[in-house]
């Protein structure tokens, strides 16, 4: 592999990571924080891509698509969750299982009834359209450095959110002791709704930016959802921090091994699992 | 956590009637039904014992597995490669090494996932069975996202003499329920053998267990594996009744459908999940056989009812239906309390 091809390749892995990063994050903070297993999290991003498709053939902009769509998602966060899920924090998890499960079907469904069981595809915004060339006939597009980028800078603001700020400190009192934390005042079915709406918002936001790369399609939500839990296993369950590098993890294993391994790609990220496991039953950074 | 719910594992006399009653109406079905129905009950059976190999991790273990259907689908393939294109084979040994097949399978597998616990058992699980998946998905020599077709159905000989075989759909319907018998009994003996209650005392608390000098790892990797075993031998008559094995059987749905099936009947005891999975299957059916209203097909849809049901089922009737039956029959305001969550 000459090095522009391993470059490409390398910014792919991070971009995907990242990406991944957008899902597993929500994902691990509502196992973490609440203790729900959430199987409907693909779902969301299914929702994300066809916000996308919908807001931007409407509004003609992706931007538009973005903002717009993030808020819907979190006011849908929000009502599915003072609706259902904080019904189910205290419940088995086996009932969370079915619930989410079925949640799945209804979603799938819906998706179907208001857009149809094609295939669509949502344009790249005219001033991303670029792409920087590498060699003479290898260039990297821009849209997905964005895509990196805008990753990059939520990461930061969630890693700022969490850790610097009074609500981060509540979530994180919450997180480590909810009858303590409630006890000294903090509201915690607040904390909870707004954890599972951020959840909700950013796998929403990750389904939005990479519907213009991936495009919009039936059951995009199961795929990425597994990929996820394998993020959430091998970063261990509830830390943020242990998400961002076991996606990154993934994300490198993912694009490298389809390159240098094509006949095994689809199993070497759930044999990285299978060995991390091994080596840490509870996942690399489980706190 | 997924432990704690009470268990129905001694039938009250009104339960076991209705078992009764339910083996008489098995076993005088194929005289009374058509053939589309004889062989939507062979379905139905085939999908009792995967439900009923499920509970023995789910209701009596305490483990949630969401990757079941691996197992049922590894022994539906090794059917596959074990028949030839030009001749049946012969079930006394394709069915003993189609259930090795999947028993070897969940033994590795179970070495990785049985040291998880909760949560981590829950997505672990799943990640392994995508994993299988992918294996038989991306090889084209496995049969690739098409699948394989299984030519003939197995025949029973003793020496040039054949005893029965598959082939016929009666012979298949009493074979099937033979099956499920066996597998009932043995569980529910196994139930009840040391073996059983230490499965059911690491449900209840595995800490206390270890301590009391029982190697949980050892139990807890024995039960997987049988597990793993007993749903090959369903995935074994699946392939024989529909010729036909392709990797999306072995996907997240095909496991959480069994979930379902066992908390539709009532964990734990194995009668439940047999309930639970004739209740499931026949609503599948009725949901996708649903009729045009104008210009819509609702049984296209039939994800949302199905979604739905379950979503209410959860909601309402977490204890399944032997619970119902049981609240009924005992009409005991005790056994409705420790059902509420």
């Amino acid at each position: 592999m000459d090095f522009p091809t391993f470059l490409i390749q390398l910014l792919n892995s991070v971009q995907y990571g990242l990406l991944l990063f957008m899902l597993a994050a929500g994902l691990t903070l509502i196992f973490g924080i609440m203790g729900v297993v959430n199987l409907a999290h693909g779902s969301f991003y299914m929702l994300g891509a066809y916000l996308a498709y919908a807001i931007s053939g409407q509004f003609g902009s992706l931007t538009v698509a973005i903002i717009g769509g993030t808020a819907l998602a979190v006011l849908f966060g929000l009502a599915l969750e003072w609706l259902l899920f904080r019904h189910f924090y205290q419940r088995d998890h086996l009932d969370q299982v079915l619930l989410t499960f079925g949640l799945i079907y209804i979603f799938e469904e819906l998706r179907s009834l208001a857009w149809g069981d094609d295939v669509h595809s949502v344009k790249i915004p005219e001033l991303l359209r670029l792409s920087i060339p590498l060699t003479e006939n290898l260039s990297y597009p821009v849209y997905r450095l964005f895509i990196a980028g805008l990753c990059i800078a939520l990461a930061i603001g969630l890693y700022l959110l969490i850790n610097k700020t009074r609500l981060g400190m509540k979530i994180r009192a919450g997180a480590f002791n909810r009858d303590m934390a409630e006890a000294l005042g903090v509201n915690i079915k607040l904390i909870h709704a707004l954890v599972f709406a951020l959840g909700v918002g950013l796998a929403a936001f990750a389904g939005i930016i990479a519907a213009p790369i991936s495009s919009v399609y039936p059951n995009m939500g199961s795929q990425v959802l597994i990929m996820c839990f394998v993020v959430v296993v091998i970063g261990g369950i509830g830390s943020v921090r242990g998400a961002l590098i076991s996606a990154l993890l993934v994300g490198l294993v993912d694009t490298f091994g389809k390159v240098l391994l094509p006949q095994m790609a689809g199993m070497l990220v759930y044999m990285l699992m299978a060995a991390v496991l091994l080596w840490k039953p509870e996942g690399l950074f489980k706190q | 956590m997924s432990a704690t719910k009470s268990h129905l594992e001694v039938f009250p006399a009104g339960v076991k009637l209705v078992l009764w009653l339910g083996l008489l109406a098995l076993l005088a079905f194929p005289f009374v039904g058509t053939e589309f129905y004889t062989q939507m009950v062979t379905r139905m059976m085939i999908m009792a014992i995967f439900a009923m190999s499920l509970d023995l991790l789910q209701g009596v273990t305490g483990l949630v597995s969401l990757g079941h259907a691996a197992y049922f689908g590894l022994a539906g393939y090794a059917l596959a490669f074990l028949t030839p294109q030009s001749e049946a084979v012969s079930l006394w040994w394709t069915l003993p090494l189609s259930v090795l097949a999947a028993g070897a399978a969940a033994l590795v597998i179970g070495f990785f996932v049985v040291r998880t616990h909760g949560i981590y058992f829950i997505m672990v699980t799943m990640a392994f069975a995508q994993m299988v998946y992918y294996v038989f998905f991306d090889n084209r020599a496995l049969g690739g996202s098409d699948g394989l077709y299984i030519y003939f159905k197995p025949t029973a000989q003793v020496g040039s003499l054949t005893l029965f075989a598959l082939d016929d759909k009666v012979t298949m319907y009493y074979f099937t329920l033979a099956m499920v018998l066996l597998v009932y009994l043995f569980l529910r003996r196994l139930l009840w053998s040391p073996f059983g209650r230490a499965l059911a005392g690491i449900r209840v608390n595995e800490h206390r267990m270890r301590a009391m000098g029982f190697a949980t790892f050892g139990y807890k990797l024995s039960a997987f594996t049988l597990a793993g075993a007993l749903a090959g031998l369903a995935g074994y008559l699946w392939g024989v009744q529909t010729e036909y094995i392709n990797p999306d059987l072995m996907g997240f749905h095909t496991s959480a459908h069994a979930i379902m099936m066992v908390i539709l009947g009532g964990m734990g005891n194995f009668a439940g999940a047999i309930v639970g999975a004739f209740t499931f299957e026949y609503l599948l059916h009725v949901f996708k056989d649903l009729p045009y209203v104008g210009e819509v097909h609702l049984g296209k849809h039939w994800q949302l009812w199905m979604g739905s049901f379950i979503v209410l089922v959860v909601l309402f009737a977490p204890r399944g239906v032997l619970g119902v039956v049981q609240a009924l029959t005992t009409r005991g305001a005790r056994q409705q309390k420790d059902g509420d969550v």
